[in-house]
């Protein structure tokens, strides 16, 4: 086995910190500046070749790698959870390239890199969000050519998009886009939210955190400062409504929270989850008990983990909620593929 | 040899200190009206700033043409960010993806400089504006995006009818200029985002 030499167990190749190179690095945070001195303007850039494919975050992994240092704390989620593929892989690639401090914690984290959610804890000043965007342009499904999109851009010629939210209502009585509603940006540019639930897109409103989006393979970035007006696209008499359920989540009994659909035998049996990991974990350890908190540990859907005493000793159980041994569980689930999951929620208005 | 030839050293950890400045420019210009410090401890060419060297090291390089007033640009300072930045030291002001000009010179005027277009705004002049101070001076207020209600700023040494630049300057929104001012370690960004109200 001479011809196959491993490398020793420590040994790390010779990157440049954080991956990239100084040159790049810099080509990028030229492109962040513009982006943030016009609020929803798509910055085209230079996007590099990573080593993982495109559409598997190469944007927001070249945003955070230009931002990053070592003060910054880093979380990665993936539609909410932080256990999954994409989160787990994208949160060691920083860990080996750039050193970086990792947590799951959303209130520890400066940098929170994000595919298709926005954390239920409220954003703080200082926080800054990276979103990985597969589409950042929001006309691009009504006119395929860039060079008609970005005259459309120029002039705020936005009457098509408005004409398409109307046809469904029109066709269907309501508008059927549920993920990735654009928004209006300082009352000047429409966006992309990138394919968050619309449920999280009044939490980009005035949010007093930074937000930047990478598109990689479409070599676009674009920025919400903080404190900046999004505004979702509607109609006077239909106004924006977002995502409701009818149970609140089946293992932390969270009301306010989006919910993941996770079918548990092949019998019709589900349960509503809390879609951020971190959120349903820390109502958990608080001592908050869904209804199916012990149906889901019995048939193995909820693994129990290691508890925090500390927390689980002072933490309240209400009476008429089932409690499993072990104070702390985490959920084993499959990062879902495309859009976030809708089916089982109902419109309600906001 | 004379003085003026000496190249002074740019930065002694390249990778960190940019790093850390960027993160100072973004903060203020995605917060306009905030001052935020840069902390690298370089030796700036006679004529700039430490801030304002610290943030052309970290931004400009060959992509980037710099304009700079005749006088920094044929001294030291012009030696200094050609051999660092390896940038272009153009004389057309609208050509300049970064300027560097004096608060209190009359001349070149805000509008002098590239404004983009419309199909690509982001192809706007970053100009670094030099001041006597950033507080003390004649106060005007800010708001827009950045700016939960209202932010105050006062820096000194602004020629006349610097605001009313900055204001012609933001009507051209979404085009327009992008305006960080910078004093010792110090700067404020005032992006075309940034609406000026009036003095107070």
């Amino acid at each position: 086995m001479t011809l196959h030499q491993m490398p020793a167990e420590d040994a790390k190749p010779a990157y440049n910190y954080a991956y990239l190179d100084e040159q790049t690095k810099r080509m990028i945070r030229r492109a962040l500046l513009k982006a943030v001195a016009v609020p929803g303007y798509q910055v085209p850039f230079g996007s590099r070749e990573m080593p993982l494919a495109r559409g598997w975050g190469t944007g927001g992994i070249q945003i955070t790698a230009a931002i990053i240092g070592p003060a910054d704390t880093l979380k990665v989620i993936d539609q909410g959870a932080d256990d999954t593929t994409n989160a787990v892989s994208i949160r060691k690639f920083f860990e080996r390239t750039a050193n970086a401090r990792t947590s799951e914690a959303t209130e520890e984290a400066t940098i929170i890199q994000t595919r298709h959610r926005i954390p239920e804890a409220p954003l703080k000043p200082g926080q800054v969000m990276v979103y990985q965007v597969p589409m950042p342009e929001p006309l691009r499904r009504l006119e395929p050519r860039e060079a008609e999109t970005r005259k459309m851009h120029a002039w705020a010629e936005y009457g098509l998009m408005q004409v398409k939210l109307y046809e469904d209502i029109a066709r269907y009585g309501e508008i059927t886009k549920t993920y990735d509603y654009p928004v209006l940006v300082n009352d000047r540019y429409v966006m992309a939210p990138s394919p968050i639930p619309k449920f999280d897109n009044p939490k980009m409103h005035m949010s007093p955190s930074l937000q930047l989006f990478g598109a990689g393979r479409e070599k676009r970035i674009y920025a919400l400062p903080p404190y900046t007006s999004v505004k979702s696209l509607d109609f006077e008499d239909h106004p924006f409504r977002i995502q409701s359920w009818s149970q609140p989540c089946g293992l932390c009994g969270a009301a306010d929270s989006y919910l993941d659909e996770v079918v548990i035998d092949d019998r019709g049996g589900r349960m509503f989850v809390c879609s951020d990991s971190h959120y349903c974990e820390t109502r958990r350890a608080q001592g908050h008990r869904g209804t199916m908190l012990g149906d889901a540990a019995a048939s193995g859907l909820v693994q129990p983990s290691s508890p925090h005493p500390e927390e689980a000793a002072g933490a309240a159980v209400s009476k008429d909620d089932p409690v499993v041994s072990g104070a702390s569980t985490s959920i084993l689930r499959d990062a879902p593929d495309g859009a976030p999951q809708d089916e089982g929620s109902r419109e309600q208005r906001m | 040899m004379t003085a003026q030839d000496m190249i002074s050293p740019g930065f002694s950890d390249p990778v960190f200190q940019s790093q850390a400045a960027f993160r100072a420019l973004l903060a203020a210009l995605s917060e306009p009206g905030t001052g935020q410090r840069v902390a690298a401890e370089i030796a700036p060419p006679e004529g700039l700033a430490s801030a304002t060297a610290t943030a052309l090291l970290t931004l400009a390089d060959y992509e980037t043409p710099v304009w700079l007033p005749a006088a920094l640009r044929d001294g030291a300072a012009g030696a200094w960010l050609r051999f660092h930045c390896g940038a272009t030291l153009v004389d057309d002001p609208a050509e300049a993806a970064f300027a560097v000009i004096d608060g209190a010179a009359d001349a070149p005027k805000l509008s002098a400089f590239n404004p983009g277009t419309d199909q690509f705004p982001d192809r706007s002049t970053t100009v670094i504006v030099q001041v006597a101070g950033l507080e003390g001076g004649a106060a005007f207020t800010l708001s827009g995006p950045g700016v939960p209600g209202n932010r105050r700023i006062a820096p000194q040494g602004l020629r006349p009818g610097f605001t009313a630049e900055l204001r012609e300057n933001g009507a051209l929104y979404p085009l327009g200029v992008d305006v960080v001012l910078t004093h010792g370690d110090g700067l404020i960004g005032l992006p075309r985002s940034t609406r000026i109200g009036e003095a107070r």
